[in-house]
């Protein structure tokens, strides 16, 4: 198979859009908590968390949604630890946002050993299903790729249309974007910096802990150790990638989703044959630092960014 | 709330906080020893004795600490100039990759010749992992966490490739594993008989060669003057850019020492599993010693002994070892707090 | 003044105390303001009067005393209560976001914030109505990053009025203006108190006190200790009250210029974001004479600084010390040729807050002996030139292991004086370096610099106050959009006639730039 039929087959968008889907929703919520002026290095660890709720909690004998819905409320406790740290406090959000990440991973790593002992292999659930949406799911090539995929998928789509929604359009998204520009701003407003910031971390968090939870209850049926494997890094490359707004941050995801699905096809190929698996591994990694650097010039950082607020410093 | 600087901190109040953060981090990890069904105070009394209760217990830590005091003086040293290195993983493996490279037969020298040499071109190459980062940070403003953090993944893929491909030891059963070193290139033990050799004492070394360097030298006052304040470092004339290279070879060569004496000194081959982590570990390391290189040794042994005692305990009482690092995780969280505690006082407005 | 005294009291901060430590920061300090009255609030720099509004607006909880505003007491330390009570205040450092829009800016935090819309036309409505009465003419669509200091202000004013502020409180507002600009906002304030609105203007320019306001209250070390009607007073009474002992300036004598130390020819350097950068600048900086270098900032003053204090190259043209060629050079360069420099900011670029004062001290000679010797530093020998400057510049402080976070902006600077004077250095670049200080440390700044002068040394001097530019230049250029006008001799300009400059009016005239 040539490349240029696996970029005109079907399968190959729908992988990228399978892809893509967890680093959509993981790439938002940290899009939020940057906007906000705090960088979440939590990210990685969050992810691994929510993956684990989700899938625990359906294996528990909740339902998909319910399952999400705890995978979310654990990523955005991580969330709080986070921010309470990163805001009030002002402390290192490098410092702080690693230790987030050991934190949620070891946690859960521990609770998974806690809940099964015994496993050598983990359990699988009953996933997120395709949904083929009726007329749409017919169009060729786009039907295949956009319109039957699971409902998580689709939530990731409308999430990023209605954060870009309040970001732009709302009072709350002005207040926001405030934050994370010129928090002294916002204070002089009379509205609580802090409030918005730390709001915005768990919140973000909420959201990487769902793409987190993609992972084991859409992408694939069952929880393993290592299964994000720096998808929240590349998800802070993303961010920038996207220079903070939420429509390019959604091509980004896309695109480097389709890259990597490409990757897998390729490998497949008597070409892919000679060349060593771990390169193909690899782009992934190398494509995120390219597109850090060819960004980092031009895009437009939060004013504030990793700038801790201190109310009536003197 | 408000943070109010103290001028001249009490003793109570310098030591109270970080007092408090410890405790609460033994709370926290009893709590979490129930939940597994097992006695916390047993737990906790595992793990001391684990990590102290006997000679081997204590060799077993000083010789899990090497590594470690190599990786939290690694980013203790980068933190200090506020060069967020979090890619010691890449540099120990790069450390580790020429010692198999050179120390496998490559060189075939005595002892005296060949350990120098191999500690030197380690050194080397984990200086130029870093310095990839560190030039894009100079050169292009790409932010150093990220990209130290996706070369780790880059790294450990390419030496997966290598021990899969032209570094792989033909008797190794298919096994991703390098060939043995020789005999000149291992470290030999510092007392014959006892199971710890002298990349611990490298690492002792190390820690008081970088203290001297920090207190001492033009370029350690250059470090702490770019990490505290870049404007005014630059401002005053202090070649700010080249501090950060310097301090990124610096940083780099002493990550990968970690991997030198791993592999030089305890494993004799490279594998995939040389590091659980070493190079994120030193963070937590660099951290509770407030990034001073002497402090790193202690912290270093503190760490390594939890480590090592909740491998054992978790053997003996079945309460899985990952207690251990949600023990850091927290004991870090906890003490940058209380670090923070000490200088300022929170005020309610 | 219109019988304000029978007017209503729509603001009344009643015995205010607060302390910081041992420092009380504002002891007992009562002041009413009237329906349509300018009130001033004098005092020089710590005088408490920045700590006072702090705790008008919530952001410090007052140990004692009461605020009202049109009668009704404001609950201590929260923030929103004085704005919805209709007070609002125009910060001397603009509280604006670069990056957002005027109307993204005005709308901050006026509605409330869970709502699924903003009502962003008929913000635009209401924001086009105030502008045009208030004559407050700015794009509401431009972001506030592009927009000039002038009109940045009146952003400022516009978020107050569009909050329906009834109480205006401005901070140091004409600082950053030329005399113009200052002359259109005293008219916009004007009509703001004819319709009504009242004013707090804080200041510790006298001029401008005594042509706004009616009534003028002076604070000097957190206390209250004069208020008076400005029609029973004058200039010299008010600085009298406002100093407290007899101050006095530094007097100036001309200086007797020599030869040209530092010339720059034709220099260009590139701009930067919304800074302009140099466009075709020809400067000479002559031994014993002081240059003052007047200007709105923001108009490529901190480009020249950069350039001279050898922070950036230019692009085209030259720099020349004495003879020698020396463009592309490094502070470092620039130390070493006898550029001492003070810097305008000194928490951010003239020291490093959590080192010592020895630290600090020896920023820009460490590299080189005696402070240190092939890579090894010396430190009894830094720490005993620190202490040399401690006793020469009479910096208070614990001593040279002190961290410098702790001493006072005027001890901070003395430190930095004292590390750049001690090399007796040929050239001085001076950029507003006594922005924040309290009198005493002003003047101490003026007379070193005045004796370096005399000794014979170059000094340009940059500064926002032209006040301070008229007092203590020989000569004096004008700065606007990066161009520089001819230089003025002592005494032939008046500020009007340099804010026609300022405004960037002048250049075109084919008056060519001298040297």
């Amino acid at each position: 198979m040539d490349i240029l039929d696996i970029l005109l087959s079907a399968s190959f968008w729908a992988a990228a859009i399978r892809i893509a889907s967890p680093l959509i929703f993981a790439t938002l919520g940290e899009l939020i908590c940057e906007r906000a002026g705090v960088l979440n290095l939590g990210i990685e660890g969050i992810m691994v968390a929510g993956a684990f709720a989700g899938w625990m909690a359906v294996y528990s004998g909740l339902g998909l949604w319910p399952g999400v819905a705890v995978a979310m409320v654990v990523g955005m406790g991580f969330g709080a630890v986070h921010s309470l740290l990163t805001v009030p406090f002002g402390l290192s959000q490098h410092v702080v946002g690693l230790g987030v990440t050991l934190l949620a991973t070891s946690s859960t790593y521990y609770a998974y050993r806690l809940a099964l002992p015994e496993v050598t292999s983990p359990p699988k659930i009953t996933a997120f299903q395709p949904w083929e949406i009726p007329v749409l799911s017919d169009i060729p090539l786009i039907g295949p790729a956009l319109f039957s995929q699971t409902p998580l998928t689709y939530l990731a789509f409308i999430l990023v249309a209605v954060v870009s929604l309040v970001l732009y359009r709302t009072p709350l998204g002005l207040a926001l974007r405030a934050a994370g520009e010129n928090p002294a701003a916002v204070a002089a407003q009379g509205l609580s910096v802090t409030g918005l910031r730390m709001g915005a971390v768990i919140v973000g968090s909420g959201l990487m802990a769902v793409g987190g939870a993609f992972l084991t209850m859409s992408a694939f049926d069952s929880f393993f150790f290592e299964m994000v494997n720096g998808r929240g890094w590349i998800c802070i490359a993303l961010v920038v990638f996207g220079a903070w707004k939420p429509g390019k941050a959604l091509l980004g995801a896309v695109l480097f989703a389709a890259f990597d699905a490409l990757q897998i096809r390729v490998q497949q190929t008597p070409l892919g044959a000679d060349i060593p698996y771990q390169i193909f591994l690899m782009t992934p990694y190398v494509l995120s630092i390219l597109a850090l650097i060819v960004m980092s010039r031009r895009a437009e950082v939060p004013a504030a960014l990793m700038v801790p607020f201190n109310k009536g410093e003197r | 709330m408000r943070l109010e600087p103290i001028a001249n901190p009490s003793l109570a109040r310098s030591t109270l906080p970080p007092a408090l953060a410890i405790a609460a981090t033994v709370v926290i990890s009893s709590l979490l020893a129930m939940l597994a069904g097992a006695n916390p105070f047993g737990v906790l009394g595992l793990i001391l004795k684990g990590a102290a209760g006997s000679q081997f217990a204590v060799l077993e830590t000083l010789n899990r600490a090497t590594p470690l005091i190599f990786t939290g003086l690694a980013v203790a040293v980068a933190f200090r100039a506020r060069l967020w290195n979090i890619g010691a993983e890449a540099q120990l493996y790069a450390g580790a990759l020429l010692t198999v490279v050179l120390g496998t037969g490559a060189l075939p020298w005595s002892a005296g010749a060949l350990l120098p040499v191999l500690v030197l071109t380690s050194m080397l190459a984990g200086a130029v992992v870093l310095l990839v980062p560190a030039l894009l940070k100079v050169r292009f403003g790409v932010d150093e966490v990220v990209t130290t953090l996706l070369f780790n993944f880059i790294f450990l893929l390419f030496i997966s490739l290598l021990l899969e491909g032209p570094l792989k030891d033909p008797m190794g059963m298919g096994w991703p594993k390098s060939e043995r070193l020789i005999a000149e290139a291992r470290l030999p033990r510092i007392v014959e008989g006892l199971r710890l050799h002298w990349g611990f004492g490298l690492a002792l070394i190390a820690a008081g060669l970088v203290w001297i360097v920090e207190r001492r030298t033009t370029l350690g006052y250059e470090m702490r003057a770019v990490g505290l304040n870049r404007e005014a470092a630059r401002f005053a004339g202090i070649p700010v850019n080249m501090v950060l290279i310097k301090t990124a070879l610096l940083s780099g060569g002493l990550a990968a020492l970690a991997g030198f004496s791993e592999v030089a000194g305890l494993k004799g081959s490279l594998t995939l599993d040389l590091s659980p982590g070493f190079g994120y570990t030193g963070i937590i390391v660099a951290m509770l010693a407030l990034l001073n290189p002497l402090g790193v040794v202690a912290a270093a042994l503190f760490v390594a002994g939890i480590f090592v005692g909740a491998d054992s305990m978790s053997r003996a009482v079945g309460v899985p070892t990952y207690l251990a690092d949600i023990m850091l995780a927290t004991a870090l969280l906890l003490m940058v707090l209380a670090i923070l505690l000490t200088r300022f006082r929170v005020v309610r407005e | 003044m219109t019988g304000a005294e029978t007017a209503q009291v729509v603001l009344r901060l009643d015995r205010i105390t607060k302390r910081f430590g041992k420092l009380t920061a504002n002891d007992a300090v009562s002041l009413d303001l009237h329906r349509g009255e300018v009130v001033a609030l004098l005092g020089e720099n710590g005088a408490g009067k920045t700590t006072l509004m702090n705790i008008l607006f919530g952001q410090y909880t007052a140990d004692e005393g009461r605020v009202e505003v049109m009668g009704r007491a404001l609950p201590p330390g929260n923030p929103r209560a004085a704005l919805e009570a209709g007070v609002g205040m125009v910060h001397q450092h603009f509280t604006l976001a670069d990056n957002l829009t005027v109307l993204d800016n005005v709308t901050l935090g006026t509605e409330p914030l869970w709502r699924w819309r903003s009502d962003r036309s008929g913000a635009r409505a209401k924001i086009t109505k105030l502008a045009a009465d208030f004559h407050l003419s700015v794009d509401p669509d431009a972001k506030v990053g592009s927009l000039t200091v002038g009109e940045r202000q009146r952003v400022e004013i516009l978020k107050a009025l569009y909050r329906e502020a009834r109480i205006l409180i401005l901070d140091e507002p004409t600082a950053v203006l030329t005399p113009q600009e200052a002359d259109d906002l005293f008219a916009t304030l004007r009509e703001a108190v004819a319709m009504g609105l009242s004013i707090v203007f804080i200041s510790h320019k006298l001029h401008e006190v005594m042509d706004i306001a009616h009534r003028v209250v002076i604070l000097r070390h957190g206390k209250v200790v004069a208020g008076m009607a400005t029609a029973d007073t004058d200039r010299h009474a008010l600085a009298a009250a406002m100093v407290g002992s007899d101050v006095s300036a530094p007097k100036v004598n001309p200086g007797t210029p020599g030869a040209p130390l530092l010339n720059l020819r034709d220099v260009t350097t590139p701009d930067r974001g919304n800074a302009p950068g140099l466009q075709s600048v020809t400067l000479a900086l002559r031994a014993g004479r002081i240059t003052g270098l007047a200007g709105v900032s923001g108009n490529g003053q901190a480009a020249l600084a950069e350039l001279i204090g050898g922070l950036t190259a230019p692009e085209t043209g030259q720099i020349a010390l004495d003879t020698a060629d020396v463009t592309g050079w490094t502070p470092r360069i620039a130390v070493e040729h006898g550029i001492a420099r003070i810097p305008e900011d000194r928490h951010k670029t003239g020291t490093i807050a959590d080192f010592t004062l020895t630290e600090n001290a020896i920023l820009e000679s460490y590299h080189k002996p005696p402070m240190s010797r092939t890579g090894w530093m010396n430190w009894a020998r830094a720490e005993a030139e620190t202490k040399a400057i401690i006793d020469g510049y009479d910096v208070r402080c614990p001593g040279p292991e002190a961290r410098i976070r702790l001493l006072s902006g005027g001890n901070m600077q003395k430190l930095i004086l004292g590390r750049v004077l001690e090399a007796a250095p040929r050239i001085i670049l001076a950029n507003q370096p006594v922005r924040g200080l309290d009198i005493g440390a002003v003047n101490y700044v003026h007379e070193q610099l005045l004796k370096a002068r005399d000794r014979g040394a170059a000094v340009l001097l940059i500064s926002e106050d032209l006040d301070e530019i008229m007092a203590l230049s020989d000569v004096i250029h004008v700065m606007s959009e990066g161009r520089l006008s001819p230089e003025f001799a002592r005494g032939t300009m008046t500020p009007a006639a340099l804010g026609v400059w300022m405004a960037g009016h002048g250049f075109d005239e084919g008056v060519s730039h001298a040297s």
